[in-house]
């Protein structure tokens, strides 16, 4: 069973090809990493998958959504997308002009038609979860690297996306903060969700990564499981 | 640079060696007033003909000098005659005791009726002013007739219309958006003249006098021009104007047979008001310029949410709409912003008359609005365009559609943007209020500029005016920093 599915995906940026020949499966409860020096084409990746950018050939598949090559998602085609798959961004990507709560309730009560006072109680206890329950009536700018990047965590999660995209993850976060951040992804994956991050922090994938991609020149030059000495 | 500072300069002592020119008699008009005042000779359009330049070089000559026209707005020719503009100021000037007690007035030349002129089909019904209770009636600012005007506004109920030309009251009459103009036997001749479906009722309401005007201190000429008008009642030369410009009448002889037996103390022309100080011709006029300053106030308020409403459609139309919409509103942008407000607002007011007769206050609106939103969509498109695109992704990895991201992340962002400009442009808007005057509509600086021209002064109505502006705009960029600092805060990090 799996929970991804990436086919011969290519991608281009003008003339150039940045991505080509990606092929993988993520399962349920599976944290695959995907790993390179700056320029593989990492993020790329995971930006297709997000539906963010155009894909030149191959397929996306996941949960039955199938995308391809032609025009982004859009409509009914990118709710359906998205009720799959959630992304966290590298610069968190917060609404500046919202809470930290509100960041997480906003998608549930506008999107899922979700009532205001039990998607903002879900919300609190997100952020409670993930350590930031006291920053919570915070604006984004008031937040550190590390407690945005929770609250971008609890915003993606607050609409249960059985795929979750991290993009460096620990890329505004210290070594302590790394591990947190780990121990908090891997009970995510535990409970059963499929995660993709894109990063080249070792000690991270250590830390939690199942599977490792390796990505060169926007081709998977290697892969394996993760553990001590990768 | 240096040429345009040395140009300046040698225009300058130009125009100043001119003002001190011995042999020239410069006389000061308003040539828009038309025949047969004075107008453009249609042969030769730097010239000007009328009656008026007919007397000016009739008391040049007997001066021993040659007579020059300087074009003054009719509504400043006080103050400009007093600032030495010209010497002598002659354009259908009114006498009246306000005039006779800031300035060297000459005697009467010529004795007008104030009339009523009304529709054909209204003539049995429309005769005097308690006929014309809760009606509108134009008539020509900083006149005899929109004094008369405004006691009958308290004694009959009528609506005065203050226009800034003589044409348009007598368009708008035929139109229907007044019901009545009350203007002197001049004016309104030439007003039934052009417009058919127009009569003049034979209503007594009142006879006034034309003067020529000169500074205080030019009062010794003011005795020789006197004296130069008295020959030209009695030798017939004046008969002779008036009738080549088809006004000489009945009134006239009689008029001349009172100035002629008089010595000394002027004739007392139509009002009899005695003159009061500028203070407190002001302090009478405070409760009108306060009901002004209210007119602005509202008008400036319902024009912005115009203009924040349009400015918001065509920015949201400029940034997510196709090529199509997107090239329409752009012209519409250059459009606007490329052409004046006034003449916007004569289009709107004026130029549509054939079509739709908009009242006054709605082309106002519409006209401020209009060209105000095209500002402010520009202000929008740019906020829209400051909201980080992160931002956007995020919310479209959410699964907000573009309607919802706009609605919830992207517009409360670049509302908060444009907040500041937008202040500015409200103040900007407020102040440029003050052309909708032109189109008939008495706000704050028009207000200002009917006790202005009635007193002869612009100085204490100037200052309670500007002080009014202030105390309207002052508040608003207090709010505006209120809000800026309660719901600015974080986004521009």
């Amino acid at each position: 069973m799996t929970a991804l599915s990436v086919r011969d995906l290519q991608m281009t940026r003008g003339a150039r090809v940045v991505v080509q020949q990606v092929s993988f499966d993520a399962r349920p409860g599976e944290l695959l990493a995907l790993m390179g020096a700056s320029g593989s084409g990492k993020t790329t990746i995971l930006r297709a998958i997000a539906g963010l950018e155009p894909i030149a050939g191959g397929t996306i598949e996941t949960g039955g959504v199938r995308l391809g090559p032609g025009p982004l998602p859009h409509g009914a085609g990118l709710r359906a997308l998205h009720a799959r798959v959630g992304m966290v961004f590298q610069f968190h990507n917060l609404f500046a002009h919202l809470t930290a709560v509100h960041n997480v309730w906003l998608a549930p009560v506008h999107v899922r038609g979700e009532a205001r006072e039990s998607a903002e109680r879900a919300a609190r206890r997100l952020l409670d979860e993930l350590g930031v329950g006291g920053r919570a009536e915070a604006r984004p700018h008031e937040l550190s690297g590390g407690e945005a990047q929770r609250v971008a965590i609890a915003r993606a999660l607050a609409m249960d996306p059985p795929v979750l995209l991290l993009d460096e993850p620990t890329a505004s976060l210290d070594p302590e903060r790394r591990m947190d951040l780990a121990r908090t992804v891997r009970t995510l994956v535990e409970g059963g969700r499929t995660v993709l991050a894109a990063t080249h922090d070792a000690d991270f994938v250590r830390g939690c990564a199942d599977r490792v991609l390796l990505l060169e020149a926007g081709r998977i030059a290697r892969e394996g499981s993760a553990g001590p000495g990768e | 640079m240096r040429p345009v500072v040395v140009f300046t300069v040698c225009t300058l002592l130009a125009v100043s060696l001119a003002a001190q020119e011995p042999g020239v008699l410069r006389f000061g008009g308003d040539a828009e007033g038309g025949a047969p005042f004075m107008e453009a000779d249609p042969n030769d359009t730097a010239r000007v003909v009328g009656f008026e330049v007919d007397i000016a070089a009739l008391l040049a000559s007997g001066l021993g000098r040659s007579s020059r026209f300087v074009q003054v707005g009719f509504s400043n020719l006080d103050p400009a005659v007093e600032r030495g503009d010209f010497d002598i100021g002659l354009s259908g000037i009114e006498d009246n005791p306000g005039r006779r007690a800031r300035l060297a007035v000459t005697v009467p030349y010529y004795e007008f009726r104030e009339v009523l002129t009304v529709r054909r089909s209204d003539a049995g019904r429309f005769r005097s002013f308690a006929d014309l209770r809760g009606r509108r009636v134009a008539t020509l600012g900083a006149t005899q007739a929109a004094e008369t005007l405004e006691r009958a506004r308290t004694e009959h109920g009528v609506e005065p219309v203050i226009y800034e030309d003589d044409v348009h009251p007598y368009t708008d009459l035929v139109v229907g958006r007044v019901d009545a103009v009350l203007l002197d036997a001049v004016l309104a001749e030439r007003g039934v003249r052009r417009n058919a479906a127009l009569t003049n009722q034979p209503t007594d309401l009142g006879v006034g006098h034309y003067v020529g005007i000169l500074a205080p201190r030019a009062a010794a000429l003011r005795d020789r021009v006197d004296g130069l008008l008295r020959d030209a009642m009695r030798d017939g030369r004046l008969q002779a104007i008036f009738t080549r410009w088809g006004m000489w009448n009945e009134d006239q002889p009689r008029l001349y047979a009172r100035v002629l037996a008089a010595n000394g103390p002027p004739l007392r022309s139509g009002e009899s008001r005695a003159p009061e100080s500028a203070a407190a011709a002001t302090w009478r006029y405070l409760p009108a310029l306060f009901r002004a300053a209210l007119i602005t106030l509202a008008l400036s308020c319902v024009s912005m949410l115009l203009a924040v409403g349009s400015g918001m459609l065509i920015a949201t139309g400029r940034v997510y709409g196709g090529g199509l919409l997107r090239a329409v509103l752009t012209s519409w942008v250059e459009l606007v912003r490329g052409t004046p407000l006034l003449l916007q607002l004569f289009v709107l007011y004026f130029g549509l008359e054939a079509f739709v007769q908009l009242p006054a206050m709605v082309a106002a609106v519409l006209g401020l609005g209009l060209n105000y939103g095209a500002y402010e969509s520009e202000i929008y498109r740019g906020a829209l365009q400051a909201v980080p695109p992160g931002q956007l992704e995020a919310a479209r990895t959410l699964g907000f559609t573009t309607w919802q991201t706009l609605r919830l992340v992207r517009g409360p962002q670049a509302f908060k943007f444009a907040l500041a400009p937008m202040t500015n442009d409200f103040v900007a808007l407020l102040k440029d209020s003050s052309l909708v005057s032109m189109i008939t509509v008495v706000e704050l600086t028009k207000q200002t500029q009917i006790l202005a021209a009635n007193i002869g002064s612009w100085f204490l109505p100037g200052l309670v005016c500007a002080a009014m502006y202030l105390a309207l705009s002052l508040p608003l960029a207090r709010l505006a920093r209120r809000l800026e600092r309660r719901w600015g805060a974080g986004i521009h990090a």
